[in-house]
């Protein structure tokens, strides 16, 4: 009686022949509790996972680890959670890993050249460059997105090494330049206010926008928001800017943070954005998902990260223990697609 | 004539099979004998189709009993069905385009040693293609070759697999005559063979020409099965009609006197409509009528600027147009309810709210944020308005019935009052009670002012809910009839007469 309530999985009373006499249901129901768990699994990880931190360290749920996992996790949450724009568009970014690395470089360049004020606050705006030109020889050469960015990629990359000269660039020491990733308010990092901020505008911009609304209808299914008006070339080149942005902040964030820039950063990043993204439950064939799902995503690994630490287990279980997640979570919401 | 081939007989002993609302098969009983062609005819949605598959093993019936050679049969799919000697081919052709004639003849039977492949194909080609003649090069890419060749290819991979029956579903739909000839004598040599054909078609002429036993179908019941000999294209056309009306009509509002041309179509080209001209007033529904693949469905998407058209020009309201996109057409006014709500008009992944209010969300939104409070206010009056169940703005589509999900196709579209409003099977797979909801709402929409042209493979709508109707075939309007005085077979034997005669 009480789970219909909160249950999502009510439409299936409405799967009959003309519904117009179906029952409402008022019974629990095992699939519908299936239903649940299948739409809130990352959360209950999430939650699971943290209450056996709590229990197995002491030094676990104190008010400065918790922010450290934050502030630690900002820049990657923060791919994730526009990256999720891009899938629930139907495609793949596969360049976020590399447009952070120039990014990061840009900054330190600028910085190293004396405006590091300057730097900092042009060097996201590369990264919104780069994903425009993604999204430009996605929509305009027709290429799938997923060959487009893997290939960007590597030229992104390329123009960082360009940059850096194939050397690092050292800023440490540099008190203006490391603000950014360094500086406090409140004893809490610049970075976690940020990444607070990143979440609330992209939800909202998801949510209650009607470009947000264009972006799971073109996932969803691309000939019906073709045929309702929307312009889904628009869209998905929109996705792949904010995608293009959220990682060249996360990149001017981090070398920042660090004081060097190299054309190494960032390697790989990517991937594990996107395996938060499918970890939070977000459908990779898109249409379906959300930002909150992404950043809990993140947040998860994350933990399993901090727990290895503050356990000290044998960290070679780890790569094993994250992948074994992923798995076990994306079959989970893989069930929900063969009803 | 000495067969070659043991023959096989198949017969249905009270076969139904229900989609969704649709009854397409209701307690068939039929019996296709050994070295005959057997024709199945009927209108589109007659059920005839569904009949070929079931057969096949395609569909499995809901009830009844499916007899091999007076045997009754257990698993019944397609690798059963072959097994048995009984091949399908299908209406869209089901071969590999990038792989060449041989591989997609064998595709699936291959000889192997431990999964290498092992023999010489091309022998067992050769071997093959001495039986019928088709001179059909084994190394050519499937894809290549012309429609009527990659049907021989599908014949060859039925004959691959010793088959005794063929299910041919539609074959000669699209297909010159010179091609339907080829495929006739194809035919014939297989019968003498002692194979056995079922040969589902709606083109009247063909079937007299080849078969031997026709079944005619009507609403998903079998209104004859007898000697072709004894039928007239006259005989199968009535025996396709004569239907007892099941939904009932709204009264459709005359258009008045005085109501202005809203949309004015002339000279319109594209793939396949050709110098298309026509007027729809205001007030007024057009009935667009014609065959599967006559061009209905490409001559609304041109208006609605879904395809680019060639040439022709679009007036609404008196003003010539600029070549329109759905954006910009919508914009207008002009609005089209596509055919296929699952593919084209919905987007499952999203609720009833999203759905409907998705062409026109500006409406409900400032400097790009959506008032939801708005939205869901102008959904809840579609929902009423049409009796969309249940009724809950945030109720998730995909699990709705048919009818209920087209009521939400066709609110997404009259949401806002349209101009124009372009509806392509606006029934198609719901029930009756829907059914008359969405002709009730479709008099509505056309006595609020909108100009309406209504396409649907169902001449009883057609008939009975336009001002007037436009005959098409082969991508051309062929003529016109006022629907006060017009009949469904009056419809049907004009389509039928254009259909063979302009091949």
């Amino acid at each position: 009686m009480k789970w219909t309530r909160m249950l999502p999985g009510r439409g299936r009373g409405q799967t009959g022949e003309e519904g117009e006499d179906a029952p409402a249901r008022y019974s629990f129901d095992s699939q519908d509790l299936m239903e649940w768990i299948r739409r809130y699994g990352v959360l209950i990880l999430f939650a699971a996972l943290f209450v056996t931190l709590i229990f197995a360290s002491d030094s676990f749920l104190s008010f400065r680890n918790l922010l450290n996992i934050l502030n630690q996790n900002a820049p990657l949450a923060m791919i994730a959670m526009a990256g999720t724009l891009v899938i629930i568009s139907g495609g793949f970014d596969l360049s976020t890993g590399s447009i952070f690395c120039v990014s990061a470089v840009a900054a330190a360049w600028m910085g190293d050249a004396g405006y590091e004020v300057l730097g900092l606050l042009l060097a996201p705006f590369v990264g919104l460059a780069l994903g425009l030109l993604n999204g430009l020889i996605i929509t305009g050469l027709k290429v799938h997105s997923f060959l487009a960015t893997l290939a960007t990629s590597l030229v992104y990359r390329g123009m960082a090494i360009l940059i850096t000269g194939g050397s690092l660039i050292s800023l440490f020491g540099n008190d203006t330049f490391s603000v950014l990733g360094r500086g406090r308010i409140w004893d809490i990092n610049y970075v976690v206010f940020i990444l607070l901020a990143v979440f609330a505008l992209l939800t909202f911009f998801l949510n209650r926008t009607v470009a947000g609304r264009h972006i799971y209808a073109v996932g969803g299914n691309p000939m019906a928001a073709t045929l309702s008006g929307v312009r889904n070339s628009r869209i998905q080149a929109l996705t792949f800017m904010l995608s293009g942005l959220a990682a060249g902040l996360a990149g001017v964030i981090t070398v920042s943070r660090v004081g060097t820039g190299s054309a190494q950063m960032g390697l790989g990043m990517e991937l594990q954005a996107i395996a938060a993204i499918i970890l939070g439950g977000t459908s990779i064939y898109g249409g379906e998902g959300a930002v909150w799902r992404s950043f809990t995503g993140v947040m998860l690994l994350a933990l399993i990260n901090n727990g290895f630490n503050i356990l000290s287990v044998n960290p070679f279980y780890k790569d094993l223990t994250t992948g074994a997640i992923i798995v076990f979570a994306v079959a989970l919401s893989a069930g929900k697609k063969r009803r | 004539m000495a067969s070659a081939v043991s023959g096989i007989s198949v017969a249905l002993e009270g076969v139904s099979k229900r989609f969704g609302a649709t009854q397409a098969l209701d307690d068939i009983n039929l019996r296709i004998g050994e070295g005959h062609i057997h024709a199945l005819v009927g209108e589109n949605g007659a059920g005839k189709s569904t009949l070929g598959k079931i057969i096949g093993g395609i569909y499995i019936p809901d009830r009844g009993e499916f007899l091999l050679d007076g045997e009754p049969v257990g698993k019944w799919d397609p690798p059963a069905a072959l097994a048995a000697g009984i091949a399908t081919i299908q209406q869209e052709l089901s071969l590999v385009p990038r792989r060449s004639v041989a591989e997609n003849v064998f595709l699936g039977i291959e000889r192997s040693r431990l999964g290498v492949l092992s023999g010489i194909q091309r022998e067992r080609y050769e071997e093959l293609e001495s039986e019928v003649g088709f001179g059909i090069p084994p190394e050519a890419e499937v894809g290549s070759l012309r429609l009527a060749d990659q049907q021989k290819v599908e014949v060859l991979r039925a004959l691959a697999r010793r088959a005794r029956m063929i299910v041919m579903d539609e074959p000669t739909s699209s297909l010159t005559k010179d091609e339907t000839d080829r495929l006739h004598e194809i035919m014939d040599r297989l019968r003498g063979e002692g194979r056995t054909i079922v040969y589902v078609s709606h083109f009247l002429d063909d079937v007299l020409e080849v078969a031997d036993t026709v079944t005619i179908m009507r609403d998903g019941i079998i209104t004859r099965t007898g000697p072709s000999s004894d039928e007239t294209k006259q005989s199968l056309i009535e025996g396709m009609l004569g239907r007892t009306f099941e939904a009932t009509f709204p009264e459709v509002p005359p258009v008045a006197v005085d109501a202005p041309v809203v949309l004015e179509v002339e000279g319109l080209t594209g793939e396949i409509p050709r110098d298309i001209s026509f007027q729809v007033r205001e007030g007024e529904i057009v009935a667009l009528a014609g065959l599967v693949g006559s061009g209905r469905t490409e001559v609304a998407r041109l208006v609605f600027g879904a395809d680019a058209a060639q040439s022709g020009t679009i007036r609404l309201d008196g003003e010539e147009i600029p070549r329109l996109r759905p954006r910009t057409a919508i914009d207008k006014g002009i609005v089209m309810l596509p055919e296929d709500r699952r593919h084209l008009g919905l987007v499952m992944t999203q609720n009833v709210r999203e759905n409907i209010s998705l062409p026109r969300l500006r409406a409900f939104s400032q400097g790009g944020r959506v008032s939801r409070a708005e939205e869901r206010g102008a959904v809840r009056e579609t929902i009423d308005r049409l009796n969309i169940v249940p009724p809950d703005p945030e109720g998730e589509l995909q699990f709705y019935s048919g009818g209920n999900q087209q009521k939400s196709l066709f609110g997404k579209w009259t949401l806002h009052k349209p101009r124009v409003i372009l509806l392509d099977e606006p029934t198609r797979g719901v029930d009756i009670g829907a059914k008359r909801s969405i002709y009730d709402a479709v008099a509505e929409t056309a006595a609020g002012g909108s100009a309406v042209l209504l396409i649907s493979s169902e001449l009883e709508e057609v008939v009975r809910l336009s001002h007037r109707i436009l005959l098409m075939s082969e991508g051309r309007i062929i003529g016109e009839m006022d629907s006060e005085r017009a009949s469904v077979s009056e419809v049907l034997r004009h389509l039928f007469d254009a259909g063979r005669s302009a091949a």
